[in-house]
């Protein structure tokens, strides 16, 4: 067994955290560097759910699906998202604003139903506060995009933006 | 997260000390000595503003130069309590405070923190070395729960080597290291710890073989991937104790003859991850760790592999081959790991909770770990309680406890969803499209569930059982991983079978066909039962299908994945009847079986926040003959209702529930009619 190849996880892992997703090209250059096929390295990195292999959306909404969250009503706020945004969890909405994703326990079981936007956790959602929470983000997105126009200036949004970098 | 390192003030010197050993404590001029306040960010209690509070008491703190320090914790498993702060008084006495944010934090500071009897509804109790909270309250949780691996968890700063020291910590790796390795495996064997990965291996066996087993070069690996959905203790352990988890490592790899440890945790778990590296960091520093651990022959250094978030990969076989840098596909065993595993070399892989009870067993003695537990399950179990139950969180309890104590005692029973938190609002929970009455109803337990997709449920009548390895698998389900996830009647048995078999069919490898293949046949029965298309032959195609699965595929994930299934065909198989033969979800969840309607007079207000955000609501004026009062109905139009419980809770929202959902839908109705 080749050596190298032990390293083809963390190599790939380091690749999506500089670019946000796994670009055919890097694939492609760590095939070469750690000698196996191109197709060999996209025969691992589609096994596994961290990576993605096209550029994400500005904002990623991810919908908690841990069991806490599913019996406090999950799949409906997961519904709600997918009508706001118009698409189905595990895609991008066409104007690249926004990821939407069902994720695995993000460990806030107590303030389940759980959405974590941009790194930032909003806790008992339904489908009201769904709406409130997107139009927030919305709302901010176009202060931001207003904001460039006149002064390339920042955006704080009302419930805070700590991790949205 | 940014924030938490600008307010990480818990330098090497930010020592919890607790009643027993207060001493040597770094005293400030003029005498006055510093007291700890403690918060836990761990990610339970970040989710719900912990790093709030921490920031909120540092600036007042240090604005009004109040003589504490703060550090920041784990968890200390009361869950339900985050943002849970605990504060030293001038006796030494520990209190602890929960339910807070950052205004009752800096609001607490100014009056009662360091009272010695606090009156505040904030006030939790006092707390214990070993990490209870004394209260009236919690008396019965305290009864029965028995802290081993979450004795440090909450107490012990986990970025600071020398206060897990100052807490006994490493005195077990000093101990085993005078020993003989073949002694270590020889007191965990005679401990008969059991794997708490979920299968419940006997681990003084699995070392003894990996011992054996020839070839250089061995390697311990810890086993952090937990994926299971409703279980999150072993991201606590490491969050709040990564040393312990170090140490059982060490002793592992001396046992075994290992020169190198690797922690193989999902990097979902960022705060988990950064914590293990610096634990990893200091104990390099300290000689615990690298060439001549601890000025002996044994050599020993470990590093931290992020997995890359396969649910199949906490299977040995494949979390090997994910380390390897290949797809996680399970491979047959034998060869076992510990004869032939990472890079064929001998490799033992043992679960977090596992290597985090071995300093306990190496320090304390086999004797003293067998007394607590049953015979065949010696130590405790940490279960993870979520779902309807009054206070979620992690609660470690000796084996063979009985389900009944664990919900009641330290789960505090059914959730209340008229119940209030201090310093709070009502609550916003349990009107995610459950509460249809003016008053959410009482909850009813119906079932908890166990170990997560591999395990299965449980009803009413099995509350009795004691939860150890036999008793379990004598009802046919594994203990797991120490998910617990509790029912009520607004829980529907068939969608819940149906979303733990669609979370293992997604996570199935696609190795075998009987998982991958049956398990998507399975999926599609009971979606059509869901949808109320099921047949008379539905449950016993199940049936037969689970059996294949359980006796052909290829690793445990298939074989426990039709569990949930079994379980609840077994235990609940009138609900599965009901959706096929009357097409009813008595459970009012399955969304094709159900439709929202109001209650002739139920809206009293007339405030149309319902027809503003929905749609498929028109409102029009009523008229009341009979006492000359005019009032508002409403009708939702079925076809176009999309039953995501918006008017349910826009009317909870102004305190009416006047939107109730009605089961079978109201468009089978009509067509059972024509």
């Amino acid at each position: 067994m080749d050596r190298k190849r032990e390293s083809l996880l963390p190599a790939l892992q380091a690749v999506q955290e500089e670019h946000g997703y796994v670009p055919d090209e890097q694939a492609g250059e760590l095939a070469a560097s750690l000698g196996i096929t191109k197709a060999e390295v996209y025969a691992v990195a589609s096994f596994y759910g961290q990576f993605k292999f096209n550029p994400p959306g500005r904002h990623s909404v991810k919908v908690c699906a841990g069991t806490a969250c599913h019996v406090r009503g999950s799949a409906l706020v997961l519904d709600e998202w997918s009508r706001l945004l118009g698409v189905e969890p595990g895609q991008t909405t066409s104007d690249g604003a926004f990821d939407l994703d069902r994720v695995a326990c993000i460990g806030c079981c107590s303030v389940a139903p759980a959405v974590m936007v941009d790194g930032e956790v909003y806790g008992c959602m339904n489908s009201a506060e769904v709406r409130a929470v997107f139009n927030e983000v919305s709302a901010c997105d176009e202060r931001a995009s207003r904001a460039a126009e006149q002064d390339g200036g920042a955006c704080g949004r009302g419930r805070g933006v700590d991790d949205a970098g | 997260m940014r924030r938490n390192r600008t307010a990480a003030p818990a330098g090497e010197d930010g020592a919890w000390t607790m009643p027993a050993d207060v001493k040597g404590a770094p005293g400030r001029e003029g005498g006055e000595r510093l007291r700890t306040i403690a918060v836990g960010t761990a990610t339970c209690g970040r989710s719900v503003g912990a790093l709030e509070v921490l920031e909120a008491l540092r600036v007042e703190i240090a604005e009004r130069g109040l003589p504490y320090r703060l550090v920041e914790v784990g968890c200390l498993g009361h869950c339900y309590a985050e943002p849970l702060v605990t504060v030293e008084t001038t006796s030494g006495r520990v209190n602890a405070f929960g339910y807070l944010d950052a205004v009752a934090a800096r609001y607490l500071l100014r009056t009662c923190f360091g009272e010695e009897e606090p009156e505040s509804d904030f006030y939790l109790g006092r707390l214990e070395a070993d990490g209870s909270i004394v209260s009236e309250a919690l008396a019965v949780r305290n009864a029965l729960e028995r802290r081993v691996v979450m004795e440090n968890c909450g107490i012990v700063d986990p970025c600071s080597i020398d206060d897990y020291r100052r807490r006994g910590g490493y005195a077990s790796l000093r101990r085993a290291l005078a020993a003989s390795p073949d002694d270590v495996i020889e007191e965990v064997v005679q401990a008969g710890l059991r794997g708490r990965g979920g299968a419940g291996f006997p681990t003084g066996a699995k070392w003894r073989t990996c011992r054996e087993a020839a070839g250089a070069r061995k390697v311990v690996v810890c086993n952090a991937d937990e994926g299971d959905p409703g279980s999150f203790v072993d991201r606590v352990i490491i969050e709040s104790d990564p040393h312990a988890v170090l140490e059982g490592m060490l002793i592992a790899g001396y046992a075994v003859g290992a020169c190198e440890g690797r922690v193989y945790v999902r990097a979902e778990y960022p705060l988990a991850v950064d914590r293990m590296r610096q634990a990893i960091r200091q104990a390099r520093d300290a000689h615990l760790l690298g060439e001549n651990v601890g000025g002996t022959a044994f050599s020993f250094d470990v590093s931290v592999f992020e997995a890359a978030g396969a649910f199949v990969c906490g299977e040995e076989t494949a979390l090997i081959a994910s380390m390897e840098g290949r797809r996680g596909e399970p491979r047959l065993r034998p060869p076992y790991p510990a004869e032939q595993g990472f890079l064929d070399r001998p490799t033992v892989i043992d679960n977090v909770k596992t290597l985090a009870y071995v300093r306990h067993i190496i320090g304390r003695g086999a004797r003293w770990f067998r007394s607590i537990g049953t015979a065949s399950s010696a130590g405790t179990a940490v279960f993870c309680l979520t779902g309807k139950v009054a206070r979620p969180g992690l609660v470690e309890v000796p084996l063979g406890s009985t389900l009944r104590t664990i919900l009641y005692d330290a789960g505090g029973g059914m959730v209340d969803l008229n119940a209030e938190k201090p310093g709070r609002e009502t609550p916003n929970i349990g009107n995610g499209g459950y509460c249809t009455r003016p008053r959410a109803p009482e909850t009813v337990f119906k079932a908890i569930q166990i170990g997560g997709p591999s395990g299965g449920f449980l009803p009413a009548s099995a509350l009795d059982l004691p939860v150890d390895f036999e008793s379990l698998r004598d009802v046919g389900i594994i203990m797991g991983s120490g998910g617990m996830v509790v029912m009520s009647q607004d829980d529907c048995m068939v969608e819940m079978a149906r979303y733990f078999l669609e979370f293992t069919q997604s996570e199935s490898c696609g190795k075998c066909v009987p998982c991958r293949v049956g398990g998507q046949l399975m999926l599609d029965i009971l979606g059509a039962v869901a949808c109320g298309e099921g047949g008379e032959e539905s449950l016993e195609a199940l049936r037969s299908l689970a059996a294949h699965l359980q006796r052909a595929s290829a690793c445990n994930l298939g074989r426990t994945a039709p569990s949930p299934v079994v379980t609840a065909l077994r235990f609940f198989e009138d609900e599965f009847k009901a959706h096929i033969e009357r097409r009813m979800c008595p459970a009012l969840v399955c969304r094709d079986l159900i439709s929202y309607e109001f209650e002739d007079v139920g809206c009293v207000s007339a405030c149309e926040q319902c027809s503003v955000v929905c749609e498929a609501i028109t409102s029009a004026y009523g008229y009341d003959g009979l006492s000359g009062r005019t009032y508002r109905t409403h009708e939702i139009d079925d076809d176009l209702c999309v039953r995501c419980a918006i008017c349910v809770d826009s009317c909870a929202g102004v305190n009416h529930r006047a939107v109730r959902k009605v089961t079978p839908a109201k468009r089978q109705r009509t067509e059972g009619a024509s």
